[in-house]
């Protein structure tokens, strides 16, 4: 698997919630400036994987880590880290778009507010930024003050993502972020997906395996919390090693 | 022709195979079972009814209740002109030479010592919703929100003598009165009686505010103070307002406490440390001295009126809000 | 590291908040336990007022403030019971249902003393019930209302739809399936959250004081017509009419313990009773 170096490599990590034991053992590299994708039955742990990244799973009371997720050499499930600050530089989009009850452009600029940007000017030039590398700046740029309600769903989403680079993460990550969307602005978000991947990198979990094999370099077939196979998307897609993963990928069970 | 048929057709018998083999004569009939079901029909009627009228009492007490003031009240206005009533500062009722009907005086005590309630009430009630919204580790909730319903549950006549024999010296050492029965000891008073109200209505409406929105905060490198501030407390804002008008509107109404501890001088107020007398007091004060049917009697209705009206609006306002918040969670 | 620090003061401004309330909390229970128990023994919780009340107990007026509950108890609790019934079982979502419920919840948050006023006009005056136990309930009783048609609407909302339709698949009316199918399992929550607003009654003194409440009264009640004397009231005026008022100062603790107490304690059964079934429930 030589893609380049890791960005984010996960060491024999285990997840609890509670009694139940939801990530066994997995051993995991996102190569970086390339998109991984995490495939999967419902139910295998995709987005609880994908939420230890970036340490979303705290929120929830009850659940465990054991093992290592590094991030550029940093153990970030150790004690120590400042959450607050991994989760600045690895953001995330959510499977059902979530933007805040507020204006577009406040939406945006909520993220560098509280990241301490005061300059109005800076914030105005940053927002209209985001939305041009998201795609959305033509189809908003007359109503930023409009509640951010008022998009359609795939523009919502889209919004989302703005939002989600206006912070200048290095790693973004996607949990099935077209499942609520019609398939128009699904196909203009893996367009965009496919650009970001030049300056981000990029973690993208999904159920559709035709977009995960359109999408992505390298993909991970997760089972009941284990990690089946991982390997280049081609080879995973024209010839898997694993019996399991060809039984998925040609509709077998799933 | 089949039972069936013969069962619709009304006609008396139907024979049926008993359960050990013989014949059993079963009356199946149509117009016997209809007519059970009219006399069973008209007898649901009558318990719905029943249950109707039930059901609009609290409509009819409200009405009644502002039925009855108004007609109680009404008498006074022949006496004093409307405008005297609400702009005169001197209440004097009794007084032999020129009875004085003016509730400005204590239209602006009530409402200075609901001002300084809330001034006190909203800032630590909004504090200690968000404390056990976002803060608290559950058990913490658990052993809190018991603790605050006792806060709740105790009497007003109890809040009022703790003011007089506890805050009152406090205050009177503090400020440096005589004693300690003023407006400031009534809004400290009046604040703890609205506080649960205010920590509970606000602490529903904060964790009313979708998942979503406090996820995707974090997912943006927000910390948990940050995304309270600025995410779901402005989220939650309609639900807060409406904890605030509900805390106001128990203030307003409040009797005991206040007849107990603002000192009850029918003066205009002149600053926190005066003796004050809310319309409240001078309801229970005077009602029981005053001749029925008199001018006097009529114009403590009048108060009572105007009492009623302010709580009513105050509480439909909260209810507006309150409404509106959760339709459009919807 | 400055969102850290913004952090760390704004929860402590937060927990100071909690603080605030619960020294306020314990101070008001620790002042009245320490000061008030000295006054309780056996007379004073069993034996008549004397000497003007500086001696003596306050029996009657515990006794009082009993048989006044009971009589809110009495008007209160089965018409809220039956208002929420014909909320919950019977109404359709229309206007005349919200108009109902607003009712409802303006009349919780109608003053105390107007409450007061209104006991003297309909009960003590135009239906000529005087000054008495029954006009004092009665008003309780309305004042009482919307707690105890909002703890029953809880108690109905709990029983499962499936128990009601149970009853009607196999044909009987719908009074009949709320009777046998909804009612048994509704009333212990009905109770439950009526005890609490009960609680509250029996706390209230403006609601009484124009239309039943006495001082002093040489002899118990013996009929409902009667004048009557009530914890709250002798309370009040214990603390702010009495002759004597610094004499009786640890009388009064005396009876602000045992109101709290009395009021506490009702509230703690109803809390007791609602977890219980709660576990009932779950298992």
């Amino acid at each position: 698997m030589q893609n380049g170096k890791a960005k984010i490599e996960t060491k024999n990590l285990d997840f609890y919630y509670g009694a139940t034991h939801a990530l066994k053992n997995l051993n995991l590299i996102c190569p970086e400036k390339k998109v991984t994708a995490i495939i999967g039955p419902s139910g295998c742990g995709k987005s609880t994987f994908i939420r230890t990244l970036n340490r979303m799973n705290d929120v929830i009371p009850g659940t465990r880590v054991s093992g290592e997720i590094i991030l550029d050499g940093e153990n970030i499930v150790s004690p120590g880290i400042d959450v607050v600050e991994l989760r600045r530089r690895v953001g995330m989009v959510f499977q059902k778009p979530n933007p805040f009850p507020k204006s577009i452009f406040n939406n945006i600029a909520y993220g560098l507010r509280i990241n301490g940007l005061r300059d109005h000017h800076i914030i105005t030039q940053t927002v209209e930024q985001s939305l041009k590398h998201a795609a959305l700046w033509d189809e908003v740029k007359d109503r930023l003050d409009e509640n951010a309600f008022a998009l359609s769903g795939g523009q919502q989403q889209r919004l989302c993502i703005a939002r989600a680079l206006a912070v200048e993460p290095e790693v973004i990550l996607f949990d099935e972020p077209c499942s609520a969307i019609d398939p128009i602005a699904t196909a203009k978000i893996e367009d965009l997906i496919h650009k970001l991947k030049q300056e981000y990198t990029v973690v993208i979990v999904t159920h559709n395996m035709q977009q995960a094999a359109r999408v992505s370099d390298m993909t991970a077939f997760l089972m009941l919390g284990e990690l089946i196979e991982f390997d280049n998307t081609e080879k995973i897609f024209t010839n898997p090693s694993n019996k399991l993963t060809e039984d998925y990928i040609t509709g077998r069970f799933g | 022709m089949s039972l069936f048929e013969s069962a619709q057709e009304g006609r008396g018998e139907a024979i049926l195979p008993g359960p050990s083999g013989f014949i059993e004569r079963a009356e199946t009939t149509g117009p016997r079972r209809m007519k059970k079901r009219a006399s069973s029909r008209l007898k649901e009627s009558a318990i719905q009814a029943f249950f109707f009228a039930n059901g609009i009492l609290a409509v009819v007490v409200l009405i009644g209740i502002f039925g009855l003031l108004l007609t109680s009240a009404f008498p006074a206005f022949k006496e004093v002109p409307i405008g005297h009533f609400f702009t005169s500062t001197k209440w004097d009722p009794t007084s032999p030479v020129n009875a004085e009907f003016g509730i400005l005086s204590m239209m602006a005590s009530t409402l200075t010592v609901t001002l300084g309630a809330l001034v006190i009430a909203i800032p630590i009630g909004l504090g200690v919703a968000a404390y056990l919204s976002d803060v608290a580790h559950w058990r913490v909730r658990e052993i809190v929100k018991p603790i605050v319903e006792i806060l709740a549950a105790i009497p007003s006549v109890v809040v009022g003598f703790l003011g007089i024999v506890l805050f009152g010296p406090v205050i009177a050492r503090i400020f440096h009165q005589s004693n300690g029965l003023n407006a400031v000891n009534g809004s400290f008073l009046l604040a703890i009686m609205s506080l649960p109200t205010i920590i509970s209505i606000s602490e529903d409406s904060l964790n009313a505010v979708p998942r979503a929105y406090t996820e995707a905060s974090l997912a943006l490198g927000a910390s948990r103070w940050q995304t309270l501030v600025r995410v779901k407390i402005p989220a939650a804002l309609s639900g807060i307002t409406a904890s605030f008008m509900l805390g106001m509107g128990r203030a307003i109404g409040e009797t005991m406490t206040v007849l107990m501890a603002t000192g009850n001088a029918r003066s205009f107020p002149h600053g926190l440390l005066s003796s004050i007398r809310t319309m409240t007091a001078n309801i229970a004060i005077e009602l029981g001295e005053v001749s029925y049917f008199t001018t006097h009697y009529y114009a403590l209705f009048a108060i009572g009126l105007v009492l009623f009206l302010m709580t009513f609006f105050v509480n439909l306002i909260a209810d507006l809000i309150l409404h509106k918040y959760q339709e459009r969670e919807q | 590291m400055k969102k850290k620090i913004f952090q760390l003061i704004g929860f402590f401004i937060l927990r100071a908040c909690l603080y605030i309330v619960l020294a306020i909390l314990l101070l008001f229970l620790y002042d009245v336990i320490h000061k008030g128990a000295g006054a309780i023994s056996w007379e004073f919780l069993t034996k008549a007022p004397r000497r003007g009340m500086t001696q003596g107990g306050i029996f009657p007026a515990i006794f009082g403030t009993f048989l006044v509950t009971l009589i809110t108890a009495l008007c209160a609790v089965p018409l809220g019971m039956f208002t929420a019934i014909y909320l919950n079982e019977y109404a359709t979502q229309n206007r005349l249902t919200r108009l109902i419920r607003l009712s409802i919840r303006n009349l919780s948050g109608v003053p105390s003393i107007v409450y007061g006023l209104f006991g003297v006009i309909l009960f003590v005056n135009l239906l000529k019930f005087g000054t008495s136990i029954l006009s004092a309930g009665l008003t309780l009783g309305l004042l009482t209302l919307p707690w105890t048609i909002t703890a029953s609407e809880e108690a109905l909302k709990t029983v499962p739809n499936s128990y009601r339709e149970g009853a009607l698949a196999l044909g009987a009316t719908k009074w009949q399936s709320i009777r046998t199918n909804v009612l048994p399992y509704a009333v212990p929550g009905m109770l439950t959250g009526t005890v609490l607003g009960l609680a509250r009654a029996a706390g209230e003194t403006a609601p009484i004081m124009f239309t039943g409440a006495a001082f002093y009264l040489p002899m118990l009640p013996r009929s409902l017509k009667d004048q009557f004397m009530a914890l709250p009231y002798h309370l009040y005026i214990m603390a702010t009419q009495h002759h004597e008022i610094t004499a009786v100062r640890p009388l009064a603790y005396g009876t602000a313990l045992v109101l709290i107490c009395l009021v506490l304690g009702m509230n703690m059964a109803a809390v007791v009773i609602r977890y219980r079934l709660r576990k009932k429930r779950r298992s």
